[in-house]
């Protein structure tokens, strides 16, 4: 699990062994692939990219092309016992739909995000007035695809508000783990475990 | 080229058929690529389209061109021969070796419009009968594009112990309303050929060549894309500088087009394209489940299914196939869709699409 992004390597260490998953934006199917090969996973796949679907059926992986904010509409309440959303919310029309349909299709729900209360994006900001570009939001504003930037604080509202309670958090700065003090300020992202209230 | 086994079996028992009526002597044509091993567990069965046979990746014993899919099929390539052993069956209701209307039935005379009404479903029990008698129990896969599709579908649905994957590409689990449209005008040219005779026309001095020509073109229209036919042909004359003010193939699309429709009728029956359309246009396997396709796929959980789709494919559409992984998520079915970019529209199965090579390897 060591290749892993640092959040998906959280993820995977806290879902259960043989649980039936489903990977949103799930690309070419590394985290699948882990939970598969390690935890006995039943994992599904939802990603937009043909290409990265083709890389994922590849490694024989069962995934399907598709948007998530259209297609989750079409898996049956309950399907999964975990739904996993990483590093995709941000880019969602509507993520609170996004997070609802999560919840709906899998009983608890992993979510990753980029934190954009981080100091460095403050200090960007900040001092030169411009957009800020780094390694987790690494695309100029314009051309970017997350067109709703959250923050942890943000997040904890929105959740809170759609009736979906918080199990555990983790955050990262510079890939590594942190507190989670002052998360909202100090995490350059973000992971949630989140499940119905 | 692959050297391929050319093979034919005459089935144990009569075949029920979806109409009610039994087909008796059937015959199924078939080759076979690669080597059975002694588990008999890597048999892979490659369904053909509309107008394919059994020469899958041999050439054509009429033609002389190489199989239809050589490109995907053989040692190292993506449906591999050294790992595979790979079986295509002439379709029955067809011309090329398997039980059709051009066989003799009972008072020796060929079948016919005597011939009974087929479906893809009897297609397939065909092939299944095919498989018992070769000693295959369970399939490692079946894949087929087009008709080929369809035929794995109902494979997977009606007979869900026979096949541990299916492939179905550039499908649908139904004909639509335009696609039996377009299959009309086809088997209305033909019936419209004086030379059909009724379909008695076997021995005969004429064959009803004319309208199976005009079926052919009809439907070849609908295997293209616009954007392909734009690419290759635009509105460029054939051999000559000026409008003709008649009615020769003045363009490069007409006389393509001609080309590609007599050519076919050097190599099929034109009562074989009648029956076959006709079972095409009958399928829809939802209403065979009571009109639930979810229900269909309902002891194929343990069958992994993946789906592609081309992105320029106005005859069976990325929402028909779409149909079919919401259906097989509904049954928890563990299913992979992807809609691959091509120009070359419906045909785009059949050619060279790279993105398609790498998902069939890795999916098998």
């Amino acid at each position: 699990m060591s290749t892993l992004r640092p959040d998906l390597a959280k993820i995977a260490r806290h879902v259960p062994d043989g649980a039936r998953v489903l990977d949103v934006g799930c690309g070419p199917g590394d985290l699948m692939e882990v939970l598969r090969d390690s935890k006995g996973c039943d994992a599904r796949g939802l990603e937009i990219d043909p290409a990265q679907v083709a890389a994922a059926v590849g490694k024989g992986l069962s995934v399907v092309q598709g948007d998530a904010a259209r297609d989750l509409a079409d898996y049956p309440d309950g399907a999964f016992d975990v739904a996993i959303l990483s590093q995709t919310l941000q880019t969602a029309e509507r993520p609170d739909l996004l997070l609802q349909q999560l919840l709906r299709v899998g009983r608890q729900a992993f979510v990753s995000f980029p934190n954009f209360a981080y100091w460095r994006m403050r200090a960007a900001l900040l001092f030169k007035g411009r957009m800020p570009v780094t390694r987790h939001l690494p695309v100029s504003w314009y051309e970017t695809q997350n067109i709703h930037h959250v923050t942890v604080d943000d997040f904890r509202e929105l959740v809170a508000m759609l009736g979906i309670r918080i199990d555990d958090a983790w955050y990262f700065t510079r890939e590594r783990e942190i507190g989670g003090a002052q998360a909202n300020f100090r995490a350059e992202h973000a992971v949630f475990r989140l499940s119905a209230k | 080229m692959n050297t391929a086994a050319t093979n034919s079996v005459n089935l144990p028992g009569p075949l029920p058929l979806d109409s009610g009526r039994e087909l008796a002597g059937v015959e199924v044509a078939y080759e076979t690529y690669g080597a059975l091993n002694a588990a008999r567990d890597n048999a892979v069965l490659v369904h053909h389209a509309l107008t394919g046979d059994q020469h899958l990746a041999s050439a054509h014993p009429v033609t002389g061109k190489p199989g239809w899919w050589e490109r995907m099929v053989g040692p190292g390539k993506p449906i591999d021969t050294d790992r595979f052993f790979v079986i295509c069956p002439n379709v029955i209701g067809s011309c090329m070796g398997s039980t059709g209307p051009a066989s003799p039935a009972d008072d020796g005379a060929p079948y016919g419009m005597r011939f009974p009404v087929i479906t893809i479903r009897d297609m397939v029990r065909a092939q299944v009968a095919l498989l018992d008698v070769l000693g295959i129990d369970r399939l490692h896969a079946s894949v087929g594009g087009s008709m080929g599709g369809m035929q794995a579908l109902s494979l997977a649905a009606n007979w869900p112990g026979r096949t541990g994957r299916v492939l179905a590409i550039a499908t649908t689990a139904r004909h639509s309303a335009q696609n039996i449209a377009f299959h009309e005008v086809g088997r209305q040219a033909i019936m419209a050929d004086p030379a059909w005779q009724g379909g008695n026309y076997y021995g005969s001095d004429s064959k009803p060549e004319k309208g199976l020509a005009v079926a052919r073109m009809a439907a070849h229209i609908t295997y293209l894309s616009e954007a392909g036919l734009t690419d290759k042909f635009g509105r460029e004359l054939q051999d000559r500088d000026a409008k003709s003010f008649g009615f020769d193939a003045d363009f490069q699309v007409e006389s393509y087009l001609r080309h590609q429709g007599i050519s076919f009728t050097d190599r099929f029956d034109a009562n074989s394209y009648l029956y076959i359309t006709r079972a095409m246009d009958y399928f829809d396997l939802a209403d065979e489940a009571g009109g639930s396709l979810a229900q269909a796929f309902a002891g194929a959980e343990g069958t992994r299914f993946c789906l592609v789709s081309f992105d320029t494919d106005w005859l069976y559409t990325t929402s028909d196939m779409r149909a079919v992984v919401h259906a097989l998520n509904a049954v928890a079915a563990p299913v992979s869709f992807v809609e691959l970019s091509a120009p070359y529209g419906h045909d785009s199965f059949l050619l060279d699409v790279p993105e398609l090579d790498r998902v069939v390897e890795g999916f098998l």
